[in-house]
């Protein structure tokens, strides 16, 4: 790559520019309040490289700067919301959120009083900054491609501060702040033959990127074998821990929502009259050990765990403040979507080298993909293999598979098909980019079922 | 929100632009929605979302770059084309594709929505229809949950190059939903009105009367309420009668997305997956029988993804993809097709000011065959009708795969029968589309579409809009709930 001038301007998505900028924002709501008004305003930003790759080479590299800002202006039980684009100049931005409070002071005499209008009744500031500096985006292309050198790569590095923060009109400020990078890359074989690989955190090491690589052109090896195409049928298999956060992913949409179970649309509901997993399963939303901040949107803080299902039990849900009103419930610092964002399984007692060994002879599951319901009551499931997967025999890898169709229960998956999990955990973060980089994450085991059935 | 500092330029010159590049465009994106939702009788929060930013792209030295912010100022603009033509300089040595080779549009030209002008409700009349809607579902104790909302967006996007090209596109969406679930003995059923957010069109408060809004959550409640006391659906091989409204998404993940060109490209293997399709298959392949006709048509006034210009410049027309069975060409966008050396439509397509644009579906419609609706029941023997997806999943080739909707009916002897719930069906879409064996008339047909269509590293959720007749296939592997 040439090595162009850097640009000589200064970066104002910069950790200490942007904290500032946060709190100069919120001194200006502050100022714009009238009597008798309360705001709180929940704070998202982030400066990103985004550099798509494929074919081993650049496809669309960039750079994405924004900054969201969601002002509540509150009057009595009666409140409504502006979502803010920010420029990124104080003096623009602080004029529009005033224009913001005055749009909605015309709105909120339409509106009706919110019975589920729940506000923090305390004050509870935080802050919490972690990671950075990263080389620059441009730098670590380089070592990927190189790295790459005569493969079929393709992915996305993304890399950059991703920021959050909350203020609201009794002086309650968080801010959160990390500086990530999250490369996702998948090397080919042919057709859909391929690897899929992660590596992500905070500081780039080179030899730890080597490694990863290392291992995805020996799982390449595999994938290269000529492939074997199995019949629809029941079948041992082994989930590996990104197998499984796919299953935790569509469990997330409302699985886990204490609205979803009060209704009973939560695919979980009928935990709720005595349904069963195995008793090894514990699932806790456990915003501890995750990148996730500590506080929610609405400026409620998120206690360090929270048990969903204990012993195979259903234990708990994740209840939004709202939530709770409605239900006489009690929050527990869910977001409004009552989404797990730090879900964390515990480990069992099969050590992760010996997986293939306690197979024996199923099938090894890398990846899953599309996951869905086909009778979500039943919490019985549907999805596709991907990637790296493979048919083992005595505890060898013979031949990666075409992909497959499963259509199961999660009550006989992690339940009376459950053989074992693996006593290691993986932190699995999440690399969604849908309008904003997340910040969240899973840490999960690879499970071990006796039977697994597939369709297709 | 705006201020003479960080203007939305829609109109008139922009400010000096000096930069040593082959090629830049300016792509300004402004859109505000209001969202308006009543559960269980009970107004939620009324929110309103702006979006305003511009998205800086530029050829150089044999690069491609781009950048995106929100800072429209004559000094924002100025630094984001830089930081665009930085990273093209970057990575002109390992760029995928010679920017030198690409288009260079200069399109000129406007859009706008039907009845762009035309009054809306007031923040009050809104809720107090929705209101109503909502007191309408609550017609029975086993309904657990309900909802009415609609979210209206208006949009003006403005594309200007370097080659003197300007283009003003402006948009309103509607996106009205009633849902009801009920819930008995151990099981839930949901029912909707053509879907989550299945209903999206451009327009005004036409498109409420047009899927019959007002009083439709009172039928939606009452299917729900059916689908409690249905048995499951019968399993085994059998003809399937799909209506619109599971249609939508039998084109949409089976020809729209298998038709994408950057998949076929590789772009998205790392995410969203390949495609079945190779480059080689397209001129000849038998995509389906004779009577299947696919188009991508972005003319249809009222339809989700209607315009004039995709996000590159290129003018957008009607054509066909699929005709009487084959495949004809693929969607891609200016700088797929310079790529593949292929033809394609006008679909680079991004979702928002902070993403570059990608091949996407824009309007894919099928088109309408001769036979009533009376005639499509009729030819059955034994089969389902299947109202209104609810589950979807497919493989990364975009083949194999299996999808659920929210309300059967069985057809016995060529005639509706009685109501069954939980009807899935699966197959693969290399073999599935030949198997079409009846396509309903015109009068069969629905406009609809999704809001949601997800692809792109970084993501992207897009508009996509499809036209669809009911339509009959033969011999289709259909099941049920679970056991």
């Amino acid at each position: 790559m040439g090595a162009p001038a850097p640009l000589a301007v200064a970066d104002p998505a910069s950790a200490p520019a942007m904290e500032g900028y946060f709190h100069d924002l919120a001194a200006a709501l502050d100022r714009a309040l009238r009597a008798g008004e309360r705001y709180a305003a929940s704070f998202a930003a982030e400066s990103t490289d985004f550099v798509r790759m494929n074919r081993g080479k650049v496809r669309q590299p960039g750079h994405v700067a924004q900054r969201y800002l969601d002002v509540r202006l509150v009057r009595g039980a009666r409140h409504a919301t502006h979502s803010l684009c920010l420029t990124g100049d104080l003096a623009h931005d602080s004029a529009a959120v005033g224009g913001a409070l005055d749009g909605l002071r015309t709105v909120i005499p339409d509106l009706a009083d919110d019975p589920h209008l729940v506000l923090p009744d305390t004050v509870a500031s935080s802050r919490s900054a972690r990671g950075g500096p990263l080389p620059h985006s441009a730098e670590i292309v380089e070592a990927i491609l190189s790295a790459a050198a005569g493969d079929d790569l393709v992915g996305i590095l993304a890399a950059g501060p991703v920021q959050r923060g909350f203020a609201n009109s009794e002086g309650q400020r968080n801010w959160h702040e990390a500086t990530t990078f999250n490369l996702q890359w998948s090397l080919y074989h042919r057709g859909d033959k391929a690897v899929k690989s992660t590596y992500a955190g905070f500081a780039w090491d080179s030899s730890a990127f080597a490694r990863k690589m290392a291992d995805a052109r020996a799982q390449l090896a595999l994938v290269s074998l000529p492939a074997r195409t199995l019949s629809p049928g029941t079948y041992r298999a082994y989930l590996a821990p990104n197998a499984m956060d796919e299953i935790a992913g569509l469990l997330a949409w409302g699985g886990f929502s204490g609205r979803a179970l009060e209704t009973r649309q939560s695919s979980l509901t009928r935990m709720q009259s005595g349904a069963t997993l195995d008793r090894r399963v514990f699932l806790d939303e456990s915003p501890a050990s995750g990148v996730a901040p500590s506080f929610q949107a609405e400026g409620f803080a998120r206690p360090p765990t929270v048990p969903l299902v204990a012993g195979g039990m259903l234990a708990g849900a994740l209840v939004s403040p709202r939530t709770a009103r409605e239900f006489d419930l009690v929050a527990n610092g869910a977001n409004s979507s009552e989404m797990p964002d730090s879900l964390a399984m515990r480990g069992g007692a099969l050590p992760a080298a010996d997986a293939l060994a306690a197979l024996d002879t199923g099938l090894a599951i890398g990846n899953l993909w599309y996951l869905n319901y086909s009778d979500q009551p039943a919490c019985r499931m549907t999805g596709m293999t991907r990637f790296a997967t493979f048919w083992v025999e005595h505890g060898r890898v013979v031949a990666p598979v075409e992909p497959l169709r499963f259509d199961d229960t999660l009550y006989r998956m992690l339940g009376e098909n459950l053989a074992e999990l693996t006593r290691e955990t993986e932190l699995v973060l999440d690399a969604g980019t849908y309008g904003a980089r997340t910040l969240s994450s899973t840490t999960l085991p690879g499970a071990l079922l006796r039977a697994m059935s597939f369709t297709l | 929100m705006l201020s003479a500092r960080h203007p939305m330029p829609f109109d008139g010159p922009l400010p000096r632009i000096d930069i040593a590049a082959d090629f830049w465009s300016l792509r300004f994106v402004h859109e505000q929605s209001c969202s308006y939702t009543v559960r269980k009788d009970v107004p939620l929060p009324f929110s309103v979302s702006d979006e305003a930013g511009v998205m800086a792209t530029v050829y150089a030295d044999g690069g491609y770059g781009y950048a995106a912010t929100a800072d429209t100022s004559p000094d924002g603009l100025r630094a984001a084309l830089a930081r665009a033509s930085d990273w093209a300089r970057r990575t002109a040595g390992h760029a995928l594709l010679d920017a030198r080779t690409l288009p260079r549009p200069a399109p000129h030209g406007r859009y706008a929505s039907p009845s762009l002008s035309s009054p809306m409700p007031s923040h009050r009349e809104w809720f107090e229809l929705l209101v109503q809607e909502s007191r309408d579902a609550a017609i029975d104790p086993r309904i657990v949950d309900w909802e009415a909302l609609c979210e209206v967006c208006t949009a003006t996007h403005r594309l200007v190059t370097s080659t003197g090209g300007d283009v003003v596109q402006q948009y309103r969406f509607l996106l009205p939903s009633i849902t009801v679930t009920a819930h008995a003995n151990g099981d839930t059923q949901q029912r909707s009105l053509n879907g989550q957010r299945g209903i999206c069109q451009q327009g005004g408060v036409e498109v409420l009367a047009r899927f019959g809004f007002a009083g439709g959550a009172r039928r939606v409640a009452e299917e729900a309420l059916e689908l409690l006391s249905a048995p499951n659906c019968p399993s085994g091989r059998m003809d399937v009668l799909l209506a619109p409204d599971q249609m939508v998404l039998q084109i949409h993940e089976s020809i729209g997305h298998p038709l994408e060109l950057d998949r076929i490209l590789g772009d998205e293997r790392n995410f969203a997956g390949t495609s079945f399709v190779t480059a080689d298959m397209i001129g000849s392949y038998r995509y389906g029988s004779d009577l299947l006709n696919v188009t991508f048509d972005p003319t249809r006034p009222e339809e989700l993804a209607s315009y004039a210009f995709d996000d590159d410049g290129a003018p957008a027309e009607k054509t066909h993809l699929i005709r009487n069975g084959i495949l004809e060409r693929a969607l891609g966008g200016s700088i797929s097709q310079a790529r593949a050396g292929l033809a394609g439509v006008a679909n680079a397509r991004a979702n928002n000011w902070n993403r570059p644009p990608i091949d996407r579906m824009a309007n894919l419609n099928l088109e309408p065959g001769t036979e009533s609706m009376a005639t499509l029941v009729g030819s059955i023997e034994r089969g389902v009708l299947m109202e209104t997806n609810r589950s979807w999943s497919i493989d990364d080739s975009r083949n194999k795969f299996q999808f659920g909707c929210e309300r059967g009916r069985l057809i016995e002897n060529g005639a509706l029968g009685s109501v069954v719930r939980n009807p899935n069906y699966r197959g693969i879409s290399a073999s599935f589309w030949r198997s079409l064996a009846r396509v309903g008339d015109a009068d069969t047909m629905q406009v609809l579409g999704t809001p949601y269509c997800g692809k792109g590293e970084p993501s992207q959720v897009i508009r996509v809009g499809h036209a669809t007749p009911a339509c009959v296939f033969a011999d289709v592997d259909v099941f049920g709930g679970a056991a």
